[in-house]
């Protein structure tokens, strides 16, 4: 696709500014496209199918013949329920005790991210682990559980794992190579062990660090090193200048009233381990119930987008280099000694204020820098939280929960590879071919050791370049130990016997230690003598493995010490253009390229899935004369690369956000789906290209240059419009306010004797669109006056905008918990995800810093749903308790009801990918088809029956040609329903969770009895904030929303908005 | 007819070669008569007959005895030694499965006695070697049905009302078709069903529902097939299909409301298929 389409990209977004200018903050808006009004966009918009290559072209002829054959064999489809297929029923040879068939168990253990622990709760049936929940006993998970965890049962039945050891392409055994590992370590024994080496991830488990204590012993002079692409070293060592023991800081936001990040999202998990928690604190420090509440204030200073600059109150837009800069001039303000810097920006006008805010605040602010963000940054927030009086109360610093904080870094490895120092590299879990710095050229060193060992959970860029590949376990299926955010020990039980024939870093480590043991002789061995060993081991050790956590084990406080370390200067803001390196919010650093679930997760801004992008921000793409969907070739000093561009309203001037984690070349099907498919399928770019040693966070760019090509991104933004194609739109489809408006209506509202009349006033502080009166309603009500009365339970919903920070947390617990399937890059661009509940982004304002307002969505449950009248084989229909039920094997797939959907939440199975998952059946690379050892032959064709041990057996797989929707758990609603008939009781708060309420870090999902005035949602949806969408269309929706807050700084002269309404 | 009608006039003068350019035969027309009518009635037929051998036991196997590697019997176990249901269906009162014994449960018994029967060979060597004995699967739902056992229990139903005759089957076949009219049957008249147990309840006082369900076989063991009601001889012979005697109902109807079942929600789809 050759063409320039230069005059039209810049008349759109002229346009696009036309028609948000002078309607400010009035108005919301979702993508620019909806704005502008394209005639390109109202095409795409019009089309049934966009973004089609070819969609089957028939003659008539043709058609009648395909149409008579469909009529004929459509009969026989009946068929399939009529005559079942002959079952072999296995039954246990000798039945476990605690095992009874067709009930869920649940164990607790914990999934790590680049180390660090989150305690989760794995549900098994019949000895299959199909999701993972949080541990509320967990101190990093208390209940919820985000994307990329919930995503570890995927990694789990990966069809791409490595399966058994390989040695250069053929076949292998541990024996084998326990021997000739064994046979080359005695000749290192005289040295010392001089020349052998292990390169490992960031470690937290306490078991491996002590059997790398062991083997340093063994081997004096061997080296250890510890790489982690997205890793804390940074903040380890800005604790370590602060208090002079390497150390971590641990926030308390649950007492902070005014909060500053800086560049930094510790509200995703892909930044910071903390972020459950942290959302959890955040989100009750701005809750609202009823008419009374306070709110926390949040200054995002920030140079990419993120959850958090999506939260903030007051945001200000920075180019990265400049982060430390707009420290600075704020540590300076509050009084602190730091090198001189001027805020850039808006933020120097508002920083008064600020910092007036932060000193009101003592003892109740906290300043937060983004993991990624240099040394340098941290420790000037840290001298700040110390001048406000924070550190021992909103901020407190600990011992690093990592034991590979002492290691030798990839640079020494790679100098040391390069010199000939390394005989024998044992590299466990990590890519540093694909991850390390471009400057390193790690993979031309790594062909300077004479022996290369990976131990890696699929054929990775390193791998390819060992001599023995060694299969890495997963984590469900050994034992293993992991520390969390704040220290607290989890011993991580396998939940079923190893799928293949892989072995945990520890085991392999013990062999590497010429001691070949079991990771649970490992784990009691170790724990025996550190921690458990306490009285009776045994019931210690019973207790610790069924919580889920060894409690008394969070690190120990640090006291702050040195409180003049030395700082760099603050660099001038250059011209040029900079670029950020980000992990990707779902596949995070690239390990979780292969896993469809996260590939498949709307980011939460662009909401771009499948790829990675190049994100300018508006003013930039005008200068630079491109737009989204435009291939660019991006240059830096350390090189270029090709990426496709993404123009993100809210993306600071000058400021390209480059997520890591895509281009890979290695790693499965999924991750190299941009290799073998061109990019039509996703695959992104490698940023890792462009980041060298020097600049791991940032790096200045040369230049941006078009490529005159174009490659369709699929995003969702645009995907299930709750209005028409024209954005803004005027409805009364999201309620946002201030808290100060609010609580102003709220006391006005006072005088108003009438309820309905004071609910009125309330709502109008907090009304936006325009929605006709009740009378109008009335009037103009389609549906039987009648309401639908039942004596038993009634289901509802409410879902808190004030609290959602994005983050998608419930889109895949849905996915998991829903068998929903995944489709693909190309079937997602026409709109075709099968996302249950999805997470609708809005823009406010001007395209240059726009607010933004989440607004997650699933089905409603309308009382009078429009979807049912118009089903013509009741496929859809009511239930007594309020649901809108969806019968799979009724529908025949006209797709009329989700014509009629106004809130557009169903979602059609076009292709049957629940069966197919065509993404893994077309596997170009070879891989072991079985553990004999020999040469690798053919791609295995077990892949797709090893994903189907994944399906939750209490939902139905749903086939081709059928229509599916949000069913509110109703699977968890029937299983309470059974269990509390047996026990003779009511559904009690708390029996039922939806996937979608349980995982929510913020809690802003609440499900419940609205029929029972007592329970939760009941009260929330007579809360004053509480609206139901479209309610015009009198649909009467079981789900209500919770109008969204914001609680800027009255000193701060707002840019734009707000007080022309109000 | 018009054929027969034209014939005279042909012999009169026509000739007779003339007949060589009649298209039709007389015989085309009973032909054609024949086969107006069986497009009226060949679909309806072949419709007909097709509803009902789906529904006959050539499709639904009901009452077909299915091959099994042991050929266990009910009959025996459960009629003539006594064996409570739950011995071996341990979770049938816990969960959706009702629960198939693992090997070790028929070792249980059969590591002492007819420890040489050939016919065992099978559950012996899968205790020794490990590997599970598959049986032949005769009771099934379709995948997007989400059948539970415990609730049917904890609600009074006796296994034999949806597995036919259990205590009297040798190699065991399926006692209903399982179709969803059957389902429904109760599912929206459960007074009809419920109210059984009256008479069985009269022997075991206090007890629950669940329990007088197992208890109708110790019944059957003390009383014999003679000392049964109208209901239970039905139950018994696996050919209940719901009580219309007026105090059964009304019987049911008291359980019905004792036990607050929504008898509208019974019937919702989502109860079943999710």
């Amino acid at each position: 696709m050759d063409k320039t389409p230069e005059i039209k990209k810049d008349l759109a977004l002229q346009k696009m500014r036309a028609e948000l200018e002078g309607k400010r903050g009035q108005e919301y808006w979702r993508t620019m496209d909806e704005v502008s009004h394209s005639p390109e966009f109202q095409a795409w918009f019009e089309d049934e199918f966009p973004n089609r290559k070819d969609l089957l072209t028939l003659d008539r002829r043709t058609l009648l013949k395909f149409a008579g054959a469909s009529l004929a064999l459509a009969g026989l489809s009946g068929c399939r329920g009529v005559f079942l297929p002959e079952e072999k029923l296995v039954p246990y040879v000798k039945a476990p005790e605690e095992m009874v068939p067709g009930k869920a168990l649940f164990y607790a253990s914990a999934v790590t991210l680049a180390g660090y622990a989150t305690g989760v709760l794995v549900e098994q049936h019949e000895g299959r682990p199909i999701k993972l929940e949080g541990n509320p006993d967990h101190p990093a998970s208390l209940g919820a559980l985000g994307s990329i965890s919930q995503a570890e049962v995927l990694n789990f039945y990966d069809p791409d794992r490595l399966e058994t050891v390989v040695e250069k392409e053929e076949i292998s055994t541990w024996e084998e190579f326990q021997r000739v590992l064994s046979k080359q370590l005695e000749s290192h024994v005289a040295t010392g062990g001089k020349g052998v080496s292990a390169l490992f991830g960031a470690i937290t488990s306490p078991t491996l660090g002590s059997l790398i204590g062991q083997f340093q012993k063994k081997f004096p002079a061997a080296k250890i090193y510890s790489w982690e692409p997205v890793g804390r070293s940074s903040v380890t060592a800005a604790v370590t200048s602060v208090t002079g023991k390497p150390g971590v800081p641990v926030y308390d936001f649950s007492n902070a009233k005014v909060v500053v990040s800086l560049d930094g999202d510790f509200l995703s998990n892909s930044d910071n381990p903390g972020a459950l928690v942290y959302a959890r604190q955040f989100s009750a420090s701005r809750r609202v119930v009823g008419t009374s509440g306070e709110m926390s204030r949040l200054y995002s200073i920030e140079a990419n987008s993120g959850l958090v600059g999506a939260m903030a109150d007051h945001r200000y837009m920075v180019k990265p280099s400049q982060v430390y800069a707009a420290a600075c001039a704020l540590a300076s303000a509050l009084g602190v000694t730091a090198p001189a810097g001027e805020a850039p920006g808006a933020l120097k006008a508002d920083l008064a204020a600020i910092v007036k805010d932060l000193k009101a605040h003592v003892g109740h602010s906290v300043i937060v820098a983004g993991e990624h963000q240099p040394v340098e940054v941290h420790t000037i927030a840290f001298l700040m939280n110390n001048a406000l009086g924070n550190v021992g109360k909103t901020v407190k610093f600990v011992t690093s929960p990592e034991v590979s904080a002492g290691f030798g870094t990839i640079s020494d490895l790679a100098k040391d590879l390069s010199t000939g120092l390394v005989d024998i590299l044992y590299i466990s879990n990590s890519n540093p071919v694909y991850t390390a710095p471009s400057d390193l050229k790690f993979a031309e060193n790594l062909s300077k050791a004479k022996l290369k060992i990976s131990l890696a959970s699929s054929v990775d860029e390193t791998s390819k370049l060992c001599d023995w590949t060694l299969p890495l376990a997963h984590s469900l299926e050994v034992w293993g130990d992991a520390r969390s955010f704040e220290g607290t020990a989890t011993i991580m039980q396998p939940i079923i016997a190893p799928l293949f024939d892989g072995r945990s870093e520890m085991e392999v480590f013990s062999t590497v230690l010429g001691v070949n043991r079991g990771g649970f002789d490992l784990l009691r061995t170790f724990w025996k003598t550190s921690g458990l060993g306490a009285g009776d081991f045994e019931k210690n050790w019973r207790t610790a493995v069924h919580a889920g956590m060894i409690p008394g084990t969070a690190s120990a406080s640090l006291a702050m010490t040195t409180l003049l370390p030395t700082l760099p200067p603050v660099s001038p803001s250059s011209a040029g253009m900079e670029a950020s390196f980000i992990p990707d919010s779902a596949v995070y650093d690239g390990r979780f390229a292969n896993n469809g679930w996260l590939q498949e997760l709307p980011r939460p801004l662009t909401k771009v899935v499948w790829d990675n992008v190049v994100t300018l921000s508006p003013a930039d793409a005008e200068e630079l004369k491109v737009k989204t969907d435009e291939m660019v070739k991006v240059t830096t000093d350390a090189g270029e690369i090709d990426g496709i561009v993404y123009v993100l309203p809210g993306q600071a001037k000058g400021s390209v956000t480059m997520n890591l984690g895509y281009g890979r070349t290695g790693g499965g099907t999924l991750a190299t789906i941009g290799v073998s498919n061109g990019g039509d399928q996703g695959g992104g770019f490698s940023s890792y290209k462009l980041r060298t040693s020097k600049n791991l966070a940032f790096t200045p760019i040369t230049a941006i240059t078009s490529l005159n090509t174009e490659q369709h991104l699929a995003s969702t933004q645009g995907h299930s419009p709750l209005g028409g194609s024209r954005m803004p739109d005027k409805r009364d489809i999201l309620r946002v306010g201030t808290l100060a408006g609010f609580l102003e209506a709220v006391e006005e509202s006072k005088k108003e004797k009438d309820d309905h009349k004071r609910q009125e006033k309330i709502e109008e502080s907090l009304k936006i669109g325009e929605s006709p009166t009740k009378e109008e309603i009335i009037e103009g009500n389609l549906y039987p006056e009648e309401v639908f009365e039942w004596d038993g339970d009634q289901w509802g919903m409410t879902i808190d905008m004030n609290a959602c920070t994005g983050c998608g947390a419930c889109v895949t617990a849905c996915q998991a918990e829903n068998n929903i399937s995944v489709v693909g890059k190309e079937q997602v661009a026409k709109g075709r995800e099968m996302h249950w509940i999805r997470l609708d982004r809005y823009y406010s304002g001007s395209d240059e810093n726009p607010e933004v307002v989440w607004q997650p969505i699933a089905c409603v449950h309308c009382e009078k749903a429009p979807c049912e009248p118009v089903c013509p084989v009741a496929a859809t229909i009511h239930s007594h308790e309020g649901l809108n039920q969806m019968v799979y094997n009724r529908c025949v797939g006209t797709r009329y009801c989700s014509n009629n959907c106004p809130y557009k939440v169903r979602r059609f199975n076009y292709l049957n990918w629940s069966d197919n998952q065509a993404q893994f059946t077309n596997n170009k690379t070879p891989y072991p088809t079985r553990v004999i050892p020999g040469p690798i032959k053919e791609p295995k064709p077990q892949g797709v029956q090893l994903l189907k041990l994944l399906n939750n057996p209490d939902v139905t797989v749903r086939g081709r040609g059928v229509m599916e929707k949000c069913t509110y758990c109703v699977q968890r609603i029937n299983e309470a329903r059974i269990e509390s008939k047996k026990g003779g009781r009511q559904i009690e708060e708390g029996d039922i969770l939806t996937a979608c309420q349980q995982s929510c870090p913020s809690e802003a999902i609440v499900f419940g009895n609205i029929a029972n005035p007592s329970s939760k949602v009941s009260k929330l949806r007579s809360d004053p904030r509480s609206y139901l969408l479209l309610e015009e269309l009198q649909t009467r929706p079981r789900t209500s929303h919770l109008a969204k807050l914001r609680n800027p700084n009255p000193e701060i002269t707002p840019a734009k908005k707000r007080e022309a309404h109000s | 007819m018009a054929f027969k009608d034209a014939a005279p006039a042909l012999t009169n003068g026509a000739s007779v070669d003339n007949m060589g350019s009649q298209v039709f035969k007389p015989s085309a027309n009973s032909i054609a008569h024949m086969t107006i009518l069986a497009i009226a009635v060949l679909p309806l037929t072949v419709g007909l007959a097709v509803a009902a051998l789906s529904r006959s036991p050539a499709n639904t196997k009901v009452g077909v005895a299915k091959n099994q590697p042991v050929p266990f019997s009910h009959q025996h176990h459960n009629w003539e030694l006594g064996i409570d249901c739950r011995y071996c269906h341990t979770s049938v009162e816990k969960s959706s499965y009702a629960g198939i014994p693992a090997t070790e449960t028929c070792m249980s018994c059969h590591s002492q006695i007819w420890t040489n029967s050939p016919l065992l060979a099978p559950i012996r060597e899968g205790y020794a070697s490990g590997l599970p004995v598959k049986w032949n699967k005769v009771n099934k739902v379709p995948d997007f049905v989400f059948f539970n056992h415990s609730i049917h229990v904890e609600r009074g139903l006796n296994c034999n009302i949806c597995h036919g005759p259990m205590q009297d089957q040798h190699i065991t076949a399926k006692g209903n078709a399982f179709q969803m009219s059957w389902c429904l049957d109760c599912h929206r008249a459960p007074e009809r069903y419920l109210g059984w147990n009256k008479d069985v309840a009269k022997d075991y006082p206090g007890l629950t529902p669940r329990e007088l369900a197992f208890k109708f076989y110790w019944k059957i063991q003390t009383k014999g097939k003679g000392g049964l009601t109208q209901t239970e001889t039905e139950i018994a012979n696996g050919h209940y299909n719901g009580s219309d005697d007026k105090e059964e109902v009304r019987d049911g109807k008291d359980i019905v409301d004792r036990l607050g079942v929504k008898v509208q929600q019974l019937a919702d789809c989502s109860v079943c298929h999710h």
